[in-house]
């Protein structure tokens, strides 16, 4: 996979098909963006698992923290790392010793380690990193637009007006004109350098 | 679901628009309300603290104007934007994200006249300094740099000669000195000029002009490329510090590559209050409808009436960059193949009096203060759009006493020629 642009049905396909997450480095401070990513990915149907050693006793959002991968106790589809870059290896190593494997392995945004992402590729599972599943939900179902966010797709079917807890299309047309190329390519250049 | 990529007339008009989810209606409505209702106090409070997707009053946001924001970003290649009520208020908003007072911003002379005087007495008076570069000299920016500088500022067409700027040499220079290139892209629109493809990591928008179209409704816009870190070395503060009116949030580590469009959003139009008219924002939406159709036509009818000029024995010289001899003819076949604008200026050998007669007589060119409607226009900078500038500025800047400045409309060339020629003629 080329971590610099993912193709739009990449991110796509596993939005549609993973439904359990456990996030690592999820904060129960109300403020920080792991806490209303989980939120929002609760929100939206996805069955959430908070991942923190610092706060096991504790809920988040009436999910109990665990301390880590090992202790969730059952099958995972996908693990989102919220943690940065140089704190990525430790997770996908911990990850690669579940069993089964999870799916999807997940870095937040401004966290990349691509030899983790090799390591996790070579045993199968997908890998995204750089990236928000919030904003990519958003942006993929249009939700995201209110803000002036261009979404990159295209749609001319009428759509639900969204509630509390549901789930949404991601299954829009996909756009080029508008597309994050400039971005993407920053983005590459800056990886390079550093 | 293919990746197909649709072309740029589609974009023009289906992207940001949806049918609405509660009526059907397939024209985006317009939501002329000042504000939303909660779903209850924690949708509120999530809403308020940047952490759910969703409305709250229409000076932070609107969704006929998220309409306008997604499908300009779209066209422009960029990952968000943010609609405000006029261009001068985009360029304010801006700034006030990336200069504290005492910084500094690099702008190209040949700018809009409107913008000079922004820059010049406006902008000072809140601590920022413009420096002025040649854009026909690019080490003239490169010498501009000091560690106060924060960004440069240029047209993509430049204002009142439809001079061509070239962006990728002054991007390189952004580049080396680590701050991002702000590109007023108002006089090529998208559709013949997309500033992000060649370096640009901020472009600004008058859609009162071209995008619009139409001359009825103010507007304007700023789109955030996503290219650019603002983490580096604390420089840019709103974007790379917690944010104490938002319970500390960084929003470059919140909203990754559309955190200037944020910022532009929660730190500049809430707190200055620039917001744009959801009536204005879609009638400039259907104006984009058209805006390929008639950007042609407008280019069309430009050149046509240029080579017209050309040959006028009244007439000493022509500045169109679409013109073979013309010193921008090189940068506008590379920047702007599909045509250089319609808005340029000439001179006549008549000077200053000639062109204030020329202006009288015109019987189909309105004589205002606009560009990019479609209708023709016409105006003496000199006296007018320019006239705050002394008289070195003026000749700088390409307004010189002599100089008429044209915007072209799409009526039908021929006549447009004709009533010039009677107007130069007598």
């Amino acid at each position: 996979m080329n971590h610099d642009a993912y193709p739009d049905n990449y991110i796509r396909g596993i939005l549609n098909s993973v439904k359990s997450i456990a996030m690592v480095g999820a904060s129960p401070v109300n403020v920080r963006p792991s806490y209303f990513a989980f939120k929002y990915l609760a929100q939206r149907g996805y069955d959430m698992i908070p991942v923190n050693p610092g706060h096991v006793g504790k809920e988040l959002l009436g999910k109990p923290f665990v301390a880590s991968l090992r202790d969730i106790g059952r099958p995972i589809d996908m693990i989102d790392i919220f943690r940065n870059s140089s704190h990525i290896m430790p997770v996908v190593e911990e990850a690669l010793a579940l069993d089964p494997l999870p799916k999807v392995i997940w870095m937040q945004l401004g966290a990349r380690d691509d030899a983790a992402a090799e390591k996790a590729e070579a045993a199968g599972i997908k890998v995204v990193m750089n990236r928000c599943p919030k904003i990519e939900y958003g942006r993929l179902s249009s939700e995201i637009s209110w803000m002036g966010v261009n979404s990159r797709t295209l749609s001319s079917k009428r759509p639900p007006a969204p509630t509390q807890g549901m789930r949404l299309s991601l299954n829009r047309m996909s756009v080029g004109g508008g597309d994050t190329a400039a971005s993407d390519r920053a983005a590459k250049n800056k990886s390079e350098q550093g | 679901m293919s990746d197909r990529l649709p072309g740029f007339s589609t974009l023009a008009v289906h992207a940001g628009a949806q049918p609405d989810p509660t009526t059907g209606a397939r024209a985006t409505p317009i939501y002329q309300t000042t504000s939303f209702v909660f779903n209850d106090a924690d949708h509120a409070a999530s809403l308020f603290g940047l952490q759910a997707f969703g409305n709250i009053y229409t000076r932070i946001g609107n969704p006929t104007n998220a309409v306008l924001e997604e499908r300009v970003a779209a066209l422009e290649g960029g990952t968000a934007a943010l609609a405000v009520a006029s261009g001068h208020a985009a360029q304010v908003v801006v700034l006030q994200q990336l200069l504290q007072p005492g910084d500094e911003f690099i702008a190209a002379r040949k700018l809009y006249g409107g913008s000079i005087n922004q820059f010049t007495h406006a902008f000072k008076s809140f601590g920022w300094n413009v420096v002025w570069a040649d854009p026909d000299d690019i080490a003239s920016f490169e010498r501009a740099v000091t560690p106060r500088t924060k960004a440069i500022f240029i047209e993509s067409i430049a204002n009142p000669a439809g001079s061509i700027t070239d962006i990728e040499a002054i991007s390189t220079v952004a580049r080396k000195a680590g701050v991002p290139l702000i590109v007023d892209n108002t006089l090529a629109s998208p559709y013949l000029i997309r500033p992000i493809d060649h370096g640009a990591d901020i472009v600004v928008h008058s859609l009162t002009k071209f995008l619009g179209g139409h001359g009825n409704s103010l507007g304007g816009i700023i789109v955030d490329a996503g290219t650019f870190d603002w983490s580096t070395g604390g420089k840019y503060p709103m974007l790379s510090e917690p944010r104490p009116e938002y319970h500390g949030i960084r929003l470059q580590e919140t909203f990754g590559n559309f955190a200037f469009a944020i910022a532009c959003r929660v730190l500049g139009l809430r707190d200055l209050g620039p917001a744009l008219s959801p009536f204005n924002a879609f009638m400039i939406l259907t104006g984009i409808e058209t805006l390929p159709l008639r950007m042609q036509k407008h280019c069309d009818n430009a050149k046509a009436i240029a080579e017209f000029l050309a040959g006028h024995p009244a007439v000493a010289s022509v500045s169109y960059a679409g013109l073979a001899n013309d010193k921008y003819n090189q940068l506008a076949r590379k920047y702007a193949p599909k045509g250089a604008g319609a808005v340029f200026t000439f001179s006549l050998k008549g000077g200053y009096d000639a062109g204030v007669s020329l202006v009288s007589k015109l019987q189909l060119f309105s004589h205002l203060a606009n560009v990019g409607d479609t209708r023709s226009l016409v105006i003496h900078p000199a006296s007018t759009t320019h006239s705050q500038l002394d008289d070195a500025a003026k000749i700088k800047s390409g307004a010189g006493p002599d100089v008429v400045r044209l915007s072209i409309g799409i009526e039908d060339k021929e006549d447009l020629i004709a009533d010039l020629e009677q107007a130069l003629g007598a």
